[in-house]
């Protein structure tokens, strides 16, 4: 089958004033459609280089990256992306917020009252027809990553890109969140490439863990599929021995294998 | 019959029947007292709390006309609260006169400052905001200006009085130069860094929605700035307020700076003083008006 998001020998090295830093090298994935893939590694990895790699924010300096073979040059609509940090317009409301995204993708072809609905759409999908008209200062946090995710769902992109999405909120929003998320990537059919430096997340969400090396010159250590069947229950999960092996590979490989390397005294 | 089914008629009834007694009913209520309920105790509280808030001001305010009337009294020079209150009275009785261009009531003297402030403060609002855009945005532009502004912008207001009066040829205008000149530097400097300082993740949200350049500015750039721009716009009237009495003491004309100067020559102490009130509250005024406006347009 041919993959949809091909990274090929992909590196990225950031010019600094200190010199040349190599942040990746020699990355390649195939992500299949539909497919979701969680990036873990400790801080400093390059796990979110890799995902700003895919949303175009950053150009690759070695390899290509290509998405359904097409190769992926600047940021576009067709990867949106939902931000650690929520990213709202602060004087734009809920509602706004998401029209602002679906005006720009499909203003072009259609009337005002279908990109209104396509709007509300998004919003019923995450259960915020209420807070519609609120702005982001007027509503939690979890409420905010919800809006940023409805407007990242709403421009109907063919990969979804999540950095951090849940890293910010309180342990219960985050579990909330990511019952949502599930259900909603599960009736969308989401091609989503998620970071994240949460194990219990990664096994929950993904069909595939990219584990990541240590920084510099990061690269992908190990991946991991995670063959859980859908639908996935935290509770039944809890004392599923099989989840449990995998959780502990994972931790295995970023406590053992990757240790944190210390920090110089 | 059974009572729990009895009407309110049936009840009068035997209520009113031979074999009920009437006891004379206890002592009325005592009705509570206003300042007991609860909308009398929020009034007594409100009333309070003003109070408590009136008292420092209104106490500092009582100092310091204590502390007039003492200089003045120790003194001949200067007028007292008293004598001055009561040339304000004539003063303000009648605000409009026009007895030619040397003799005017004192509201033509504030709404020319205000005038010529307008006039001055709007041209420098239309070069500076745009301008500090222009160097907030693009990075050559910000190191090719600013050492200019760095060297300009500490330079007293009135050193440029010259300059304008040469170039223009008239005093008013002069005048108008002097207060762009000095109100526009607050702006150019509050807008471009409020340009510099917008967050990479709102930018980062334009580039992934590849929003045109008109969308960029309209829902991202100035929105975001607005904040900024308010507060170097608030500066900026500040300090044309300021700087306007002193152009026009040396200019003249019509105008509050021109009457405190004319009002010496006539060794009219009284008017002097009550110009130095008009100029204080006439600023905070403004500054007060700008403030409620930049809290509009805060989103934090």
């Amino acid at each position: 089958m041919q993959s949809y998001v091909q990274i090929e020998n992909a590196g990225m090295v950031f010019s600094t004033k200190k010199g040349r830093f190599t942040a990746l090298t020699d990355i390649n994935l195939h992500v299949d459609q539909g497919e979701f893939i969680a990036l873990i590694g400790h801080s400093g990895c390059g796990k979110s280089t890799l995902l700003n790699l895919v949303a175009g924010l950053l150009d690759a300096t070695d390899g290509v990256l290509l998405l359904a073979n097409k190769e992926i040059k600047g940021p576009g609509p067709e990867r949106s992306v939902v931000f650690q940090n929520h990213s709202l317009l602060p004087w734009l409301t809920a509602f706004e917020n998401v029209y602002l995204a679906v005006e720009k993708v499909f203003g072009g072809n259609e009337s005002k009252a279908q990109l209104k609905a396509r709007t509300s759409a998004a919003l019923d999908l995450v259960g915020l027809t209420h807070a519609a008209n609120k702005l982001p200062g007027e509503i939690s946090g979890g409420m905010k990553q919800r809006v940023g995710i409805a407007r990242a769902l709403a421009m109907e992109p063919k990969v979804l890109l999540m950095d951090e999405p849940f890293g910010a909120l309180d342990a219960l929003t985050r579990a909330h969140l990511q019952d949502e998320l599930m259900k909603i990537v599960a009736a969308t059919k989401s091609t989503v490439i998620m970071v994240t430096h949460d194990v219990d997340e990664a096994v929950l969400l993904s069909d595939r863990i990219v584990m990541m090396t240590n920084g510099p010159a990061a690269t992908i250590g190990e991946i991991l599929t995670v063959d859980l069947a859908r639908p996935r229950d935290r509770l039944a999960l809890a004392h599923d021995p099989h989840y449990h092996e995998l959780r502990s590979q994972v931790l295995e490989f970023l406590y053992s294998r990757q240790m944190r390397p210390k920090e110089a005294a | 019959m059974s009572a729990v089914n009895a009407t309110s008629e049936q009840l009068d009834d035997i209520l009113s029947g031979p074999d009920i007694v009437q006891v004379p009913s206890a002592a009325p209520r005592r009705r509570t007292p206003y300042f007991e309920t609860a909308s009398g105790k929020r009034l007594i509280e409100g009333a309070a709390s003003l109070v408590k808030n009136a008292i420092p001001p209104l106490l500092g305010m009582l100092l310091f006309v204590a502390l007039w009337a003492l200089v003045a009294n120790s003194g001949k020079s200067i007028p007292g609260p008293a004598e001055t209150w009561d040339a304000a009275v004539a003063l303000f009785s009648d605000p409009f006169y026009d007895n030619g261009p040397n003799d005017q009531g004192i509201g033509w003297n504030i709404l020319n400052s205000l005038y010529r402030v307008g006039i001055g403060f709007g041209l420098a609002a239309a070069v500076g905001i745009p301008l500090g855009f222009m160097i907030g945005r693009f990075d050559f532009l910000n190191r090719m200006l600013s050492p200019i502004i760095s060297i300009l912008r500490p330079v007293s207001p009135l050193a440029w009085l010259p300059i304008g009066l040469l170039v223009l040829q008239k005093a008013e205008p002069a005048s108008i130069w002097v207060i762009f000149i000095s109100s526009i530097w607050p702006m150019v400097l509050n807008t471009a860094a409020g340009v510099q300082r917008i967050p990479q993740d709102y930018l980062n949200v334009a580039r992934v929605l590849n929003l045109s350049e008109f969308k960029v500015f309209t829902k991202i750039l100035f929105p975001a700035v607005l904040p900024y721009v308010l507060t170097g716009v608030r500066l900026a009237i500040g300090v044309a307020w300021l700087v306007i009495v002193a152009a026009e003491m040396l200019t003249g004309g019509v105008g509050i700076g021109f009457w405190v100067w004319d009002e010496w020559n006539n060794l009219n102490v009284a008017h002097i003083i009550i110009a130095i009130f008009v100029v204080g509250i006439v600023g905070l005024l403004l500054e007060q008006a700008l403030m409620l406006i930049a809290k509009r347009f805060s989103y934090d």
